[in-house]
């Protein structure tokens, strides 16, 4: 053990300290919460787990977040991933400037959005559903997707292009077979990007949704107000979404560093 | 060296599209709203621009936007050194890389309402881990609804806690993209630390920094769930954060002329600051 990795061991417990705190918090009863300070559960309880895995309006939560999730995610790269070999490979008129665009959607802040995002959403008939929520999150998804496959592909020689195409592949072809196993790595990482931010966005899912598209976020805000002051089984929500993150991160932290740099080192 | 080619266009229409309908229109409607009065019943009235005037001159938008800048200051003054440091500090190689990595990177996947809401339980005064310890151990009096001063480094110490990572994982990947010859050539020609890191590491971290540092600043100037949902902009008005204000005066008191101006101000701030950063930061490129 050397001593310098005692900086990153006491960083690490800095982070964990309030993960522990919630998780802790989520297996007490709402009276040993309210009647004191533990450092441990007392009297360990799964009750908080079991009103969520029972209740539809607690787990649909859950489920709907996964749902517009997984379709953002989806949109996001298909449609990033042509752009992104357009910027890389080719000059066209105005290439600069509606790079430069893109990523100014990535500026604004989501609270400026919000209203007239309600009223578009309205106006189209997607108001409180899965799609509404998935294109909306597309505004700052799409320009981060196209920013990180840009990285990564300009990492790949030209040459693999003129090569293909001597040896008589088609474009799509070429793309399919032989580009897309060279970024792969790529993709991953921009898939992960989509599903971090589209996860994690609250304000937007909120205001698009009101009862058949409601993600697990707002269920708990709602919770927090009108069921009174359950902290067990708020932190019990809480805990819950921390899992999912855990999982997709578990599968690309081989390209974390690079992916976190866009690709671009 | 890249081709010219228009049909490229093609390639980019797609994205183009989506993010033109969920850009263009509502930018539209925010437009319009900045230059109308409305008293209901979808009636407006052609305002000009007294709406971007009044916010301009009202102290309580001047005030926002000046603990804006606070907050964006300290959380980059404190993350960007302190995310420098953990990545230096950190292995290179070995089993603990993914580890650090992936448990480093876990607060970013959480639910920013959750964050908030895990630093509103971590920090209640008498059943919080923190706030049982400031205050019962250490005898501290501290309690963010009261004080302004608690309220402050409760929210930068949980942006701290947020999003320093990112800093630590960018710093990272420069880091182990140095070619190991590099240091032993440093070695050889008796290089101190101090010039190991202020001619080959932070060369090395310059475009990576310069993406943390612009990312940071972004989402920072952005910032609205997390610290709406611990302090929910008080106590008084002392952690009313630009988005908070906004969010209160558009969906609050539903004057959406002013929120509609106040947004477009705010947007045309968070774009031009951005663009000096990112100028001022690869300047030395063109060069």
């Amino acid at each position: 053990m050397q001593k310098r990795s005692i900086v990153p061991i006491v960083y690490i417990l800095f982070l964990m300290l309030p993960i522990y705190w919630l998780v802790a918090m989520s297996f007490k009863t709402t009276n040993e919460i309210l009647s004191g300070f533990s450092l441990f559960p007392q009297t360990f309880t799964l009750e908080n787990y079991r009103v969520i895995f029972t209740d539809p309006t607690w787990y649909w939560g859950y489920i709907n977040s996964i749902l517009y999730v997984s379709i953002n995610t989806v949109i996001s790269v298909a449609v990033a991933l042509p752009a992104a070999y357009a910027f890389s490979r080719y000059r066209f008129l105005g290439d600069k400037q509606l790079f430069f665009w893109l990523l100014t959607n990535r500026m604004a802040p989501a609270a400026v959005f919000a209203l007239p995002f309600f009223q578009l959403y309205s106006a189209v008939g997607l108001f409180d559903t899965h799609l509404a929520v998935a294109l909306a999150h597309c505004l700052f998804n799409i320009p981060l997707a196209v920013w990180i496959l840009e990285g990564f592909m300009g990492g790949v020689p030209k040459e693999l292009d003129e090569t293909a195409y001597v040896d008589g592949y088609s474009f799509p072809r070429f793309f399919v077979s032989i580009f897309l196993p060279a970024i792969k790595a790529g993709v991953g990482v921009a898939a992960f990007f989509c599903f971090m931010f589209s996860w994690v966005e609250l304000l937007l899912a909120k205001t698009l949704t009101a009862v058949a598209a409601k993600p697990i976020a707002a269920t708990m805000t709602k919770t927090a107000s009108s069921a009174g002051y359950e902290l067990g089984l708020l932190a019990a929500a809480g805990t819950l979404t921390i899992i999912p993150g855990a999982i997709v991160i578990y599968f690309v932290r081989n390209y974390i560093a690079k992916g976190f740099a866009m690709g671009r080192v | 060296m890249k081709t010219e080619n228009q049909k490229a266009w093609f390639f980019v229409l797609p994205v183009l599209l989506l993010v033109a309908f969920n850009a263009l229109i509502p930018m539209m409607t925010v437009v319009n709203y900045s230059v109308q009065e409305t008293f209901g019943d979808n009636v407006f009235f052609w305002q000009g621009l007294d709406w971007f005037e009044q916010i301009l001159r009202s102290d309580r938008f001047h005030a926002a936007l000046g603990r804006q800048f606070l907050f964006t200051f300290l959380i980059l003054v404190i993350e960007v050194p302190l995310g420098i440091a953990i990545a230096l500090s950190m292995p290179r190689k070995g089993i603990w890389v993914p580890v650090c990595l992936v448990l480093m990177a876990l607060p970013m996947l959480i639910p920013w309402n959750v964050v908030g809401a895990m630093w509103n339980i971590f920090t209640l005064p008498d059943i919080g881990l923190l706030g049982y310890f400031l205050n019962h151990t250490l005898g501290l009096n501290y309690d963010m609804t009261q004080d302004p001063i608690a309220a402050w480094v409760t929210i930068v110490t949980m942006d701290v806690w947020h999003w320093t990572s990112l800093v630590v994982l960018l710093s990272y990947a420069g880091l182990v993209s140095i070619p190991d010859a590099y240091y032993q050539a440093a070695k050889i020609d008796g290089a101190s630390n101090w010039s190991v890191f202020r001619y080959i590491q932070l060369p090395k971290m310059k475009t990576v920094l310069t993406i943390a540092i612009l990312l940071r600043f972004m989402d920072s100037f952005n910032i609205y769930t997390e610290p709406f949902v611990l302090t929910g902009g008080g106590p008084g008005n002392s952690t009313t954060l630009l988005s908070i204000d906004l969010v209160k005066i558009a969906l609050g008191q539903f004057d959406l002329g002013p929120a509609a101006a106040m947004s477009l101000i705010y947007f045309a701030i968070t774009l031009l600051v951005s663009w000096l950063f990112y100028t001022l930061m690869t300047k030395d490129d063109l060069n």
